[in-house]
C-alpha cells in the first residue's frame, strides 16, 4: 500500500473515533469537561474510568461522524481550551497517581483567529513541556490522524502506540506541498517523501509499536479494539513497576535520542 | 619583499570599503532613507517610525554580548540530510556558503553587564530559521548546559517553525526543547524568551512560548499558524495588528515590548533581579 493511500485510510470517514475506543475499553467512564480558565472544547475529550479495574486518564481527540457533529468539533481541531483542559487532566492524573493514556486524531490545532488570541502555540508549548515530566506512565495511540504540534501536543509518551493507518507528520501533505512546491495538489507525492506512515515512524525509532488493522480500522472495528486494549494492558505491567520519577527521566531519554544524541559531547 | 598575500588582502579591503561606503538602506515601513552607518548607529531601527530591520545572530552577539566574553558552545553541531529528502542536502551547502553560518541558530556563554548567561541566537537567514534536529539538539544542549552550571537561559527566537525537510525529527526537536526547558525550570534557573521577527510555527509552540519572562521586540510576528494559513481557513480578512507583538501583549502573552535600542539595559536589570536568590 502507498503512503498516499495510507493517508486516505487514516482519514476514512468511517474511522472509529476516539469515543469508540474509549466505550470499548474502558469501564465506568466519566467525561470531564472545561479548562477552568476559558471554556470548554469538544475536539479534546478526556475523563477518568477503570482499565481492568485500574482507575485511569484518557484523554483524546475527537472527530465527528457527520457534518453537524463535525462543525461542533471543527473536523477534530483543537483549540487552545482544549489543551488546556487535557493539561488539567493529566496534571490531576498525576496527583491522583493515575496512568494517562492518550488517543491522537487531529489534522492539527485550529488555525483561526480566536485560537491565536488566546494562545495556540502557548497552550500546545505547555501540553508538551508538561507531559515530558508527568511522573505517571502516559502510552499514546495514534489512531488516525496526527497532524503537526496539535496532535505532538497529546503524543509525548512513555510508549508511542500506532495504527497500522495511522500517520504522523509535521504538517498535512497539503500544506508541505504548498510550503514546498508552492502547489498543494501535489499533496500526493509529498506523502510518499514525508514518511509519515507508521512503518515509517517505527524505523525511525519514534514509534514503538504498531497495530494491525488487516482491511482498514473501519472494517475489523472490534478485532482493532480488543488488539488496542491489550496493548495498553502490556505496556501498564511493564510501565507499573517503574516510579514516576524514573518514568518521567526514561521519556526525557528517549525525546533526547530524536535527532542528534549520536554526535560526540561538545560542551 | 613583495606579498602577494598582502596585495590581495589590501584589494579585498578596498573593495570592501567601496562596496559599503554610500550603501543606503531604506525603511521598510516608512520608507525613510538612510546610509547604512547611519541605521547601524540606531542598531537597524528606523529613526523616523522606529520599524526593526532584521539582524544577523552575529550582530546580536557583537551589540549585546560585552566584548570578548561570547564562547561559542555546540559550534561543531551541523544540519544533515537525516530522511535523504531530494536536494536538501545541497542547498543546505549552498545556504552556508552564502550566510557564513552552519545552522539557524549560534549558541554559548557570555556576560552582560558582567552577569554570565547561556544564549542561543537564532538566525532567519538560514532556512527562515527553521528548527531541524542540529537547531533542536543546539538549543536543547544549551539548556542542559546552563541547568549543569547555573546559568541563567536567554533565547533570540525568530523562525518560521519546524524545518520541513526533516519531517517528523523536526517536530520532535519541539518535545526535546520543551522538555529541556522544563528541566532548566526545574533546577531553579532564568529563562528569558525574547521574540523577533518573525517567531511562528513549531518555534513559537514550543521552547519560545515557555520563557518566565517573554519579550518581544516591536512589530515583531508572532503566532502558531501563518496569517495565510488563517485567512484561507477562516475565509474572512484578519483584523489591524493581529499577530504582532503589541497585539500579542494586549492578549496576555508578552510580558513586554522591548525596544532593541533598550534590549541590553533591560536584560542586564533582568538578570540583576535574578542574582543570587536561585536554589
Amino acid at each position: 500500500m502507498t503512503a498516499s493511500e495510507r493517508v486516505e485510510l487514516a482519514r476514512h470517514p468511517e474511522r472509529p473515533r476516539c469515543s469508540e475506543y474509549i466505550e470499548a475499553i474502558f469501564d465506568d467512564f466519566i467525561l470531564l469537561a472545561g479548562d477552568r480558565k476559558a471554556g470548554e472544547d469538544k475536539s479534546i475529550i478526556g475523563g477518568i474510568g477503570f482499565y481492568r479495574g485500574l482507575p485511569v486518564t484518557v484523554i483524546g481527540q475527537q472527530k465527528g461522524r457527520n457534518l453537524e457533529e463535525n462543525i461542533e468539533v471543527r473536523f477534530g481541531m483543537p483549540n487552545p481550551e482544549g489543551y488546556r483542559k487535557a493539561q488539567r487532566l493529566m496534571k490531576q492524573a498525576e496527583k491522583f497517581n493515575r496512568p494517562v493514556i492518550t488517543f491522537v486524531d487531529t489534522p492539527g490545532a485550529y488555525p483561526g483567529i480566536e485560537a491565536e488570541n488566546f494562545g495556540q502555540g502557548e497552550a500546545i508549548a505547555s501540553s508538551i513541556a508538561l507531559m515530558s515530566g508527568l511522573k505517571v506512565p502516559v502510552i499514546s495511540i495514534f489512531i488516525g490522524e496526527g497532524g503537526s504540534g496539535g496532535a505532538l501536543a497529546l503524543g509525548v509518551c512513555d510508549k508511542m502506540i500506532m495504527l497500522e493507518n495511522s500517520i504522523f507528520s509535521i504538517l498535512s501533505p497539503e500544506g508541505f506541498a504548498s510550503i514546498l512546491w508552492k502547489d498543494s495538489a501535489r499533496s500526493k507525492e509529498a506523502c510518499e517523501i514525508m514518511k509519515l506512515t507508521a512503518d515509517d515512524l517505527y524505523s525511525l525509532g519514534i514509534c514503538d509499536q504498531i497495530i494491525r488493522e488487516g482491511s482498514g480500522a473501519h472494517l475489523n472495528k472490534s478485532a482493532v479494539f480488543s488488539r488496542v486494549d491489550r496493548a495498553i494492558g502490556d505496556a501498564l505491567v511493564q510501565m507499573r513497576k517503574k516510579s514516576g520519577v524514573q518514568l518521567a527521566r526514561e521519556r526525557y531519554r528517549k525525546l533526547r535520542k530524536i535527532g542528534k544524541d549520536m554526535r560526540k559531547e561538545t560542551v | 619583499m613583495y606579498n602577494p598575500f598582502r596585495q590581495k588582502r589590501k584589494v579585498l579591503t578596498a573593495l570592501k570599503e567601496i562596496k559599503e561606503s554610500g550603501v543606503t538602506l531604506e525603511c521598510k515601513k516608512c520608507g525613510h532613507k538612510l546610509p547604512k552607518e547611519k541605521f547601524a548607529e540606531t542598531a537597524y531601527v528606523c529613526p523616523e517610525c522606529g520599524y526593526h530591520m532584521n539582524v544577523t545572530s552575529p550582530y546580536r552577539i557583537r551589540t549585546l554580548i560585552d566584548a570578548g566574553s561570547f564562547r561559542e558552545i555546540c559550534s561543531n553541531i551541523k544540519a544533515d540530510n537525516p530522511l535523504d529528502f531530494p536536494g536538501y542536502g545541497k542547498k543546505l551547502a549552498e545556504t552556508t556558503e552564502k550566510t557564513g553560518i552552519s545552522e539557524a541558530v549560534i549558541c554559548g556563554t557570555g556576560t552582560i553587564d558582567g552577569m554570565k548567561a547561556c544564549f542561543c541566537f537564532m538566525d532567519n537567514r538560514f532556512f527562515m530559521g527553521s528548527m531541524g534536529t542540529a537547531v533542536g539538539e543546539k538549543i536543547t544542549r544549551s539548556f542542559e548546559y546552563a541547568a549543569k552550571h547555573k546559568l541563567p537561559m536567554i533565547v533570540f527566537c525568530t523562525s518560521g517553525g519546524a524545518r520541513m525537510q526533516e519531517g517528523i525529527l523536526s517536530l520532535f526537536q519541539m518535545a526535546k526543547t520543551s522538555a529541556a526547558v522544563k528541566n532548566h525550570g526545574d533546577s531553579g534557573q532564568l529563562f528569558v524568551s525574547v521574540m523577533t521577527h518573525p517567531t511562528t510555527g513549531g518555534v513559537t509552540a514550543s521552547f519560545a512560548s515557555l520563557g518566565d519572562i517573554i519579550l518581544a521586540e516591536p512589530g515583531a510576528l508572532i503566532g502558531f499558524a501563518g496569517p495565510r494559513v488563517i485567512k484561507q481557513t477562516i475565509g474572512q480578512s484578519l483584523p489591524e495588528g493581529f499577530q504582532r507583538a503589541e497585539y500579542l501583549m494586549e492578549h496576555g502573552f508578552v510580558d513586554k515590548i522591548c525596544d532593541r535600542r533598550d534590549m541590553k539595559r533591560t536584560l542586564s536589570l533582568i538578570l540583576r533581579l535574578h542574582k543570587g536568590d536561585r536554589k
